[in-house]
């Protein structure tokens, strides 16, 4: 009988063993997932029942260290396990946790989130987007927008108004929407980087069965809050809180995991962008100043006053971040849910990300002004340089972050929303033009 | 690895700590303090060590201290942040008994530890001069008549100097910087005590004109030896802002809560709840900073001249600005000589800019990963 977990050494003792035992890059991916989350360290922090060890974040890092020094892959790092899963954990019926978890963590299925709305932002409760009930089934009638991954999903976290009567907050309903059906469209969005790494979702007479309702109906609102929560704390998360290397989810993407570990990791690194995507900008800045420090002593501008002080800063930032994340008020309680302390690290990113930004410029100078192959780090500086503005608006904006912590955390009177108790058939929402006003 | 979890034990020196400074230093003492000469209050002093045996607190236990860590010395100091603690308790403690105790002079720590320990000696160190700077050469020279060192210079922004019964000053040997025991009352020896921003806490200008002192640990190692003090001192007052920079935030949320204006409260309002907002990421920042830099003082001294600086950079910009965020919250009132919110400012602002500023700091931790 091994040590219980309740200290690094018998954690780290733990992952050792079960690496041994069963991690080998001659084995089929497939086999390696399905071990790995039977074994409850495909995801430490999850509760026991649900295939986890119930670990805090500072513990559940000492094993994600014991995975990346062997390099070892693990659950797709989407949305179906940082969002759909742990919502469906929270809120699903017993049957609908045995239906929807494990697909999602062995990468057979993957999840978009089908929440925000040209109408809908910041005020998300605004959606018009309907579900009307037909015999057993709902009919969807609507358009989500911002939505990653909607190409490869197989199910999307679906808010949807089931009562115009009702105020805006108490007429909205949770679906798990099948992706795949006559009357979705998606159309790929083109951000301002370039780059299309999310779409906007047409829905037209799309069906949904009762059955798939997560939560009660019209009790969305709340559903959907522990799926903001838990993004919340996705995005804010240091950068050492998963596995090294993540498996790609979903029916479409199958193919890509046929073969061994070995083959998987080849394809990863296999994988040469002509031009980097905003995605590995991101990529680049979880890696911290590791690669403008590498960049200040190649080009000789280690010795700059001025690229020393925002060097510093933005590693300390970077630390600082972690070191919350591990000190657990911005992160989830061992096997509890994320509390709103988690808006701090999604915060934190944000900050993050605009000081690389601008500490990537100062070091580059003139240069910062080239672009793709001629540019900086093979374009990198460049794609940050435009993709900073993102963070603080994806995910509930900077100003969303604030509110969630001076009302949850600190406790300050609400803002008055004279939206708030009016049924939502007499509500405008969005941007109106003067003639819809009228 | 570092677990951010505090036993059961530092918990209860916390709570314990606590409750003795909400007695014994409630503002109104400060207030009082801060306007005279010596800055303390003797009695409460001796209560520290008798009651609670604070100043001993991370002394070796073989010179008279309890010989707890940087973590149990990290609570204490958070908590005498918060009540703006006037006491010489970071330079006796903090400065003096730290360069004692790393200067590696067995037979000095053993004639001064105890007197530190008991609170019956007050020691400082005296290392800056005119410019400030810590960690230049000092000006202060020190020569040799056989085995007796006299000392003659000018030392400036010295803790606690008009009060100490005992000094200990960097001076240059041949052998380079040096550090010396001096008594105040030899002969020889001049202080001053200095104006400050921060009544608080006080500084003097000590001036040696051929005093007697007494080399403590190797000649000409005093160096490093200051180097490794000011590394525990900046983990000490980052301990300090934490506490003093948590007080401005909940300060300022709470007077958002009762103060109506427009009809309604005013941390009703985006403008002053998302400046809270902020004031609570750069505190817990800023704990996690000073949390870090115990328990890596603690574990890995290794890494500590690195997360020391990290440390003194982050929590001395996160005081500066919660303790400016407070006052603007409170609008007029926060700007008057009544309300507490300027003891904080003033003491954020010294904190800030004593033993390196920010930039300074920054600086050095630039140097650690650009070097590495």
């Amino acid at each position: 009988m091994s040590a219980p977990l309740t200290t690094t050494d018998a954690v780290r003792s733990a992952v050792r063993a079960f690496i041994e035992a069963e991690y080998d890059e001659g084995r089929a991916l497939t086999d390696w997932l399905n071990v790995l989350v039977d074994s409850g360290w495909a995801v430490p922090t999850w509760p026991t029942e649900w295939f986890g060890h119930g670990l805090a974040p500072d513990l559940a890092a000492s094993a994600y260290e014991e995975f990346a020094a062997v390099g070892a892959p693990g659950p797709p790092s989407g949305l179906a396990v940082m969002l759909a899963a742990p919502t469906i954990i929270a809120h699903g019926t017993e049957e609908q946790k045995q239906r929807f978890v494990r697909p999602v963590l062995v990468g057979d299925e993957a999840w978009c989130q089908l929440f925000s709305e040209p109408a809908a932002g910041s005020d998300l409760a605004g959606l018009k987007t309907r579900a009307e009930l037909d015999g057993d089934e709902y009919v969807i009638n609507g358009q989500k927008v911002w939505t990653s991954g909607a190409h490869y999903a197989d199910f999307g976290m679906l808010l949807a108004r089931t009562d115009v009567d009702a105020p805006k907050h108490r007429g909205i309903t949770y679906f798990a929407l099948p992706m795949a059906q006559p009357g979705i469209e998606v159309r790929p969005l083109r951000q301002m980087t370039g780059d299309a790494l999310f779409a906007e979702v047409f829905m037209t007479d799309v069906r949904v069965p009762a059955a798939n309702i997560i939560g009660e109906l019209n009790g969305g609102w709340g559903v959907g809050n522990t799926t903001l929560s838990n993004e919340r704390v996705g995005l804010g998360a240091g950068s050492s809180l998963s596995f090294p290397v993540a498996t790609p989810g979903g029916r479409r993407l199958a193919t890509q995991r046929e073969g061994s570990i070995a083959e998987l990791k080849a394809r990863v690194r296999g994988v040469v962008s002509p031009r980097p995507t905003s995605a590995g900008g991101a990529a680049m800045i979880g890696a911290g100043a590791g690669p403008l420090i590498k960049l200040a002593s190649d080009t000789g501008r280690g010795d700059e006053p001025a690229v020393r002080q925002q060097l510093a800063r933005l590693h300390a930032l970077n630390q600082l971040n972690r070191w919350n994340g591990l000190r657990g008020r911005a992160a989830i309680k061992a096997g509890g849910r994320p509390g709103p302390e988690a808006s701090l690290g999604k915060l934190m990113t944000s900050h993050i990300s605009r000081a690389w930004r601008d500490t990537a410029a100062t070091i580059a100078g003139p240069q910062s002004l080239l672009a793709g192959g001629d540019g900086l780090l093979n374009g990198t500086v460049e794609i940050q340089m435009l993709a900073a503005p993102g963070p603080s608006i994806y995910g509930g904006s900077d100003q969303v972050q604030r509110n969630i912590i001076g009302e949850r955390v600190l406790g300050l009177p609400r803002e008055p929303d004279v939206s708030k108790n009016v049924p939502f058939r007499e509500l405008t929402v969005g941007t109106q033009s003067k003639e819809s006003t009228s | 690895m570092t677990t951010f979890a505090f036993s059961d034990e530092q918990l209860e020196l916390r709570t314990a700590v606590r409750r003795f400074l909400e007695a014994k230093s409630p503002t109104t003492e400060v207030r009082r303090l801060m306007e005279t000469d010596e800055g303390y209050d003797p009695a409460v002093w001796s209560q520290m060590a008798s009651q609670l045996g604070l100043q001993g607190l991370a002394i070796p236990e073989e010179h008279g201290g309890s010989g707890f860590g940087p973590v149990e010395q990290l609570v204490v100091l958070e908590e005498m942040g918060r009540a703006l603690l006037c006491a010489p308790y970071f330079a006796s403690v903090i400065l003096a008994a730290n360069a004692l105790v790393l200067s590696g002079d067995d037979a000095a720590a053993k004639d001064y530890l105890p007197g530190i320990a008991d609170g019956s000696v007050i020691a400082t160190l005296a290392v800056a001069e005119a410019s400030g700077d810590w960690r230049s050469l000092p000006g202060a020279v020190a020569s040799a008549a056989g085995a007796d060192w006299t000392l003659t210079g000018e030392k400036s922004y010295v803790l606690d100097g008009h009060i100490a019964s005992l000094l200990l000053v960097t001076a240059v040997t041949p052998a380079g910087p040096s550090l010396f025991a001096v008594d105040p009352t030899a002969g020889g020896v001049e202080r001053r005590k200095l104006e400050t921003i921060d009544m608080t806490r006080k500084l003097a200008v000590v001036t040696l004109s051929s005093a007697p002192g007494r080399l403590i640990g190797t000649d000409g190692a005093a160096g490093a030896l200051v180097d490794a003090v000011l590394d525990r001192a900046a983990v000490a007052l980052a301990a300090e802002q934490v506490g003093g920079a948590q007080v401005c935030l909940d300060m300022a949320v709470e007077y958002a809560k009762l103060r109506v204006q427009f009809g309604r409260q005013i941390g009703s309002f985006q403008a002053i709840k998302h400046k809270c907002a902020d004031m609570l990421l750069e505190v817990e920042s800023a704990r996690s900073a000073a949390y870090y830099a115990a328990w890596t003082s603690q574990d890995r001294p290794v890494e500590l001249p690195m997360i020391a600086s990290l440390a003194k950079a982050y929590c001395s910009e996160a005081y500066t600005r919660t303790a400016t965020e407070n006052i603007q919250v409170h609008g007029g009132i926060g700007f008057t000589w009544e309300h507490d919110a300027h003891l904080y400012y003033r003491r954020a602002r010294s904190s800030e800019a004593m033993f390196g500023t920010p930039n300074d700091h920054w600086d050095i931790v630039a140097g650690h990963l650009l070097d590495a």
